[in-house]
């Protein structure tokens, strides 16, 4: 199955591991992710945060790509991407915006755009946790995680679309078809500070370190995210969290791909994990004796 | 006919924005019109005094008023043409203040619309015919459905009154909500030790006969004569023989059955009673979980019962009783308040709702009145409260108050204190709304002698600190900051709705009721426990938020309209009822299938199949009128040609 699909900037920057994982995974269960052509930078935070037109006009651009190659769900890994997009397409509704908007554009934009989706909601769709179930070859028994969606994924409702905006499950479904113990994690909606890290260090310190403190006294063995900004935040800025809370944390901040990866075998180097600043060393070493020992038995 | 028409101005109401000089003027033009004149006030003294007059003076035989809605005033003005000699029913009303000067600004268009409303109001008027009220006996006894306090109330007044009684409840027991409740605000005072009394004497009183564990099956008939069948549900044991002694409830082996008294928040037996004071104190199987009904083998409770009361055999039974008043007073429930999932959505044991928090204060909860975690029995020290869950809320459809949080919020703050003396309560709240006698007396008490922290702001997130407690995020926004509080229990105070299937006992009154499942009353201010059908009446909280005195209140309220309705021996009935034309009726039957009353019937006439209206059943909606293929059947003072008429007067103009 061949499907469109809009990377976003972090997948060839910051996230080169989410984007090697998501790749991996989806190659490994037949589905084929094709960039749309000649994509542009979604806004991100800069442009949203000064100019709606713009950032909208920015989104509109991909969408009219997609539109014009005919293409019916479009396909990304970012939810902040996947947050300006879908926007943007329900902003366009809006005949006096979808004026201003075209206005900034070299031609009008395409008069309907295809819906964005995120890739961890269709492959929860399309294949579902018993079909993933069955893809596993190493189950990840008796390993702890503790899933974080960020605050975007499932906000704002109406837009995202995701189930219960405090209390979204596809994640948990996933990782329970991997065989692993999935915690109910309560703070997996909450904002791990965000696009702040730059010039409120301080306080994305403390958002993400309550996050990281309340899954370090749960026992997860690794926080799983979807988000490329929320493991920047708590993996790269863990000292800065550990310092903010007068701790010292070690918890791995995986991507959700990067676990089926692990569960459908694949090795650990073809998902990025070298990628990761929070050694999974301990946790890889924990599944192996696991596997061992479930093997033997 | 000599017609008479008076505009109303209602002070400014109608005339600031109609020419109701204009409008009578040009009313003298109508056909058999000999009299038209503008009034300040009609409804009032001198108005009404005037249009007696004009009746004398100019020897009126029909009266047309052109005023507010005839739901307000079409009674006062029927009496009056009726005190000045004429038939009640040769009068008409037209509604030139909700239909045109609330709703209307532009004067002229206002002045020609009324003009075309008192030209219908004439035109139907100029067909007319005096109609007579027929008499018919009154059944001088009272249904009332739900036996909480507004219940009891109602029902302990009007036996007292010397009227009979069927006061049917859902439950094993009666006391509904209050019985649960541990103490009462603003006065801290026993509620199962102020309304045990009140429950003895409806056991004991002569007047009551009382069907507890029973729903209401059906109900037919009209005011003053309505039948009612009543499913008297299963209990597994004959309560003729029980006496309540307990033996049983000890001696069950399956002590895992949900306790829906205790709000599940601990567990009874199979067989139980719900509480010691429990009216009527007599035991009870649940069958889902009766090791006997279940699996065919145990029978401890049938060995054990002294008189041999258990009957595992036990069928439903429906009864009927005849009534001539209905008191509806089926209370309330909680919202389903897991859809806050930032609360938890149910998932976690020490987020508790404040009905729960009432049973683990209550002796004879299932703590017996020491307060414990439910999940791991401590004694909390901090202790959360959080006020409108589920209450002037819009973004989950629940845009009112409940009424009575604010203040059993600052009560439980206040019991916390006195059980755990060193233990600290919070209230997140948005307003305190504490407008009762000695209410915010209470409040301050709460917090000035008990030491309770309000904290004005919303809650956004609960959560396991993982530590054994919980954290409870927040803003306060007094100080404009956001706040986090370590709880140990967090009590929810969940909004309230109609009791669960009010809507479908609302079908069976043909009452009308809001999407919140409360019954609708007649008026809001003027008719508060009445219903649109005669000899229905409301009290408690089944018709909106009220607390305990407010309840006890209506409940007396509907015992005096009750008594009321039966101070006279015979009621008169409305005769704006259908009649049939029994030479156009071809028997078809239609109208007999469409009327919602059961008002017709087909009965033989000189060989021929007819359709005949139960006088006192039909209750005059028209609807087989309109269903008619034949125009065979009439509502009288709507008749097709009354219609036509005001059409034609408005269409022709």
């Amino acid at each position: 199955m061949k499907f469109a699909y809009y990377p976003g900037c972090s997948a060839h920057g910051s996230s080169a591991d989410y984007e090697i994982s998501t790749q991996a995974v989806c190659r490994t269960l037949g589905m084929e992710l094709a960039d749309i052509p000649d994509w542009n930078c979604c806004g991100s935070t800069p442009a949203h945060a000064i100019d709606t037109e713009l950032s909208t006009a920015l989104c509109v651009r991909n969408l009219d790509i997609a539109a014009k190659e005919n293409v019916e769900k479009l396909l990304t890994s970012c939810p902040s991407c996947l947050s300006n997009l879908r926007l943007a397409r329900h902003r366009m509704q809006d005949q006096q915006f979808r004026t201003r908007v075209n206005e900034l554009l070299d031609a009008p934009a395409a008069k309907e755009f295809p819906q964005t989706y995120s890739v961890m909601e269709m492959l929860h769709e399309i294949y579902g946790p018993d079909i993933i179930a069955g893809r596993v070859h190493k189950p990840l028994t008796g390993i702890r995680l503790a899933p974080y969606y960020g605050c975007l994924m499932s906000r704002p409702a109406e837009i995202m679309n995701f189930g219960d905006p405090e209390n979204p499950t596809v994640m948990e479904d996933l990782l329970t078809a991997c065989g692993a113990d999935t915690l109910d994690f309560p703070l997996k909606t909450e904002c791990c500070g965000a696009s702040f890290g730059i010039p409120e260090r301080s306080m994305t310190a403390r958002l993400s370190g309550k996050i990281l403190e309340l899954a370090t006294r749960m026992q997860a063995d690794a926080l799983v995210v979807a988000c490329p900004l929320c493991q920047m935040n708590l993996d790269l800025r863990q000292e800065q969290a550990s310092k903010a809370m007068n701790t010292s944390f070690h918890m791995p901040v995986l991507y959700f791909t990067q676990v089926l990866g692990l569960a459908f075998g694949l090795p650990p180097e073809a998902l990025g994990f070298n990628k990761l600043c929070v050694d999974a060393g301990p946790l890889l070493r924990k599944l192996a004796t696991a596997q061992k020992s479930g093997g033997a038995a | 006919m000599r017609i008479g028409v008076f505009i109303c101005h209602c002070g400014s109401n109608i005339g600031g924005t109609v020419d109701c000089a204009q409008v009578a003027h040009d009313a003298q033009s109508l056909p058999e019109v000999v009299y038209a004149i503008n009034l300040m006030y009609s409804c009032a003294e001198p108005g009404q005094a005037a249009i007696e007059e004009a009746i004398k003076e100019y020897q009126l035989t029909g009266v047309v008023v052109a005023s507010c809605s005839p739901r307000m005033h079409e009674p006062t003005f029927r009496r009056t043409v009726e005190r000045a000699g004429l038939n009640r029913y040769m009068f008409e009303m037209a509604n030139i203040r909700e239909h045109v000067s609330w709703i209307g600004k532009d004067k002229e268009a206002n002045t020609n619309k009324a003009n075309e409303l008192v030209a219908m109001a004439v035109e139907k008027l100029r067909r007319n015919r005096p109609l007579h009220a027929q008499s018919f006996d009154v059944n001088k006894r009272v249904l009332v459905i739900g036996g909480g306090v507004a219940g009891i109330q109602a029902a302990l007044d009007c036996a007292d009154g010397n009227i009979p009684v069927v006061l049917v409840e859902r439950e094993a027991t009666i006391g509904g909500k209050m019985a649960k409740l541990d103490k009462t605000f603003p006065t801290v005072d026993c509620s199962a030790c102020i309304l045990g009394p009140k429950m003895v004497d409806v056991a004991q009183h002569p007047n009551i006969t009382l069907h507890a564990f029973s729903e209401i099956e059906s109900i037919s008939g009209y005011v003053g004569n309505f039948t009612v069948t009543i499913r008297k549900k299963s209990t597994y044991v004959d309560w003729t023989k029980c006496t309540g002694c307990g033996a049983c409830t000890e001696k069950c082996p399956n002590k895992k059955t949900p306790d829906a008294f205790n709000e599940f928040t601990g567990p009874t037996t199979a067989i139980s009673i719900a509480f010691p004071q429990a009216i009527p104190k007599r035991a009870v199987i649940n069958p889902d979980y009766c090791r006997q009904l279940q699996k065919g083998k145990c029978g401890v409770c049938a060995k054990i019962c002294p008189t041999g009361a258990i009957k595992y055999e036990m069928e439903d039974e429906v009864i009927t009783e005849e009534v001539g008043a209905i008191v509806a007073a089926t209370g309330y429930d909680l919202m389903d308040w897991t859809v806050y999932q930032e609360y938890g959505g149910g998932r976690y044991p020490d987020v508790i709702t404040s009905l729960q928090y009432e049973r683990l204060l209550s002796a004879s909860g299932p703590t017996g009145g020491h307060v414990k975690r439910p999940s791991d029995g401590r004694e909390p020290k901090n202790v959360v409260f959080i006020q409108c869950v589920g209450s002037r809320d819009k973004s989950i459809g629940r845009p009112y108050c409940s009424g009575f949080c604010c203040m059993y919020t600052a009560k439980q703050a206040v019991l916390t204190k006195e059980h755990i003396p060193d233990a600290q309560s919070f209230v997140f709240y948005m307003d305190i709304r504490a407008s009762g006698k000695l209410y915010d007396e209470f409040i301050r008490r709460t917090i000035e002698e008990y030491g309770t922290e309000y904290i004005r702001g919303r809650v956004s997130k609960i959560y396991p600190d993982g530590k054994g407690s919980y954290t409870v995020c927040g803003v306060d926004t007094l100080m404009g900051k956001a706040i986090t509080v370590s709880a140990d229990l967090v009590v929810l105070a969940v909004g309230i709705e109609g009791s669960k299937d009010a809507s479908k006992l609302a079908e069976k009154l043909r009452i009308s009721y809001d999407k919140y499942g409360f019954f609708m009353e007649s008026h809001p201010k003027l008719k508060p426990v009445q219903t649109n059908t005669a000899g229905v009446f409301l009290a408690g909280v089944c018709q909106g938020t009220k607390d305990i005195p407010s309840s006890v209140s209506q409940g007396s309220a509907a015992a005096s309209k009750v008594l009321t309705l039966f101070s006279a021996d015979k009621l008169q009935n409305d005769p704006q009822i259908s009649a049939v034309d029994i030479k156009r009726c071809v028997g078809c039957g239609k109208c007999v299938q469409t009327c919602p009353f059961g008002a017709i019937q087909l009965t033989e006439i000189r060989g021929q199949e007819k359709a005949q209206v139960i006088d006192t059943v039909c209750q005059g909606c028209g609807l087989c009128s309109s269903t008619c293929p034949q125009g065979a059947i009439q509502l009288a003072h709507s008749t097709d040609n009354q219609i036509l008429a005001e059409v034609h007067a408005l269409c022709q103009r």
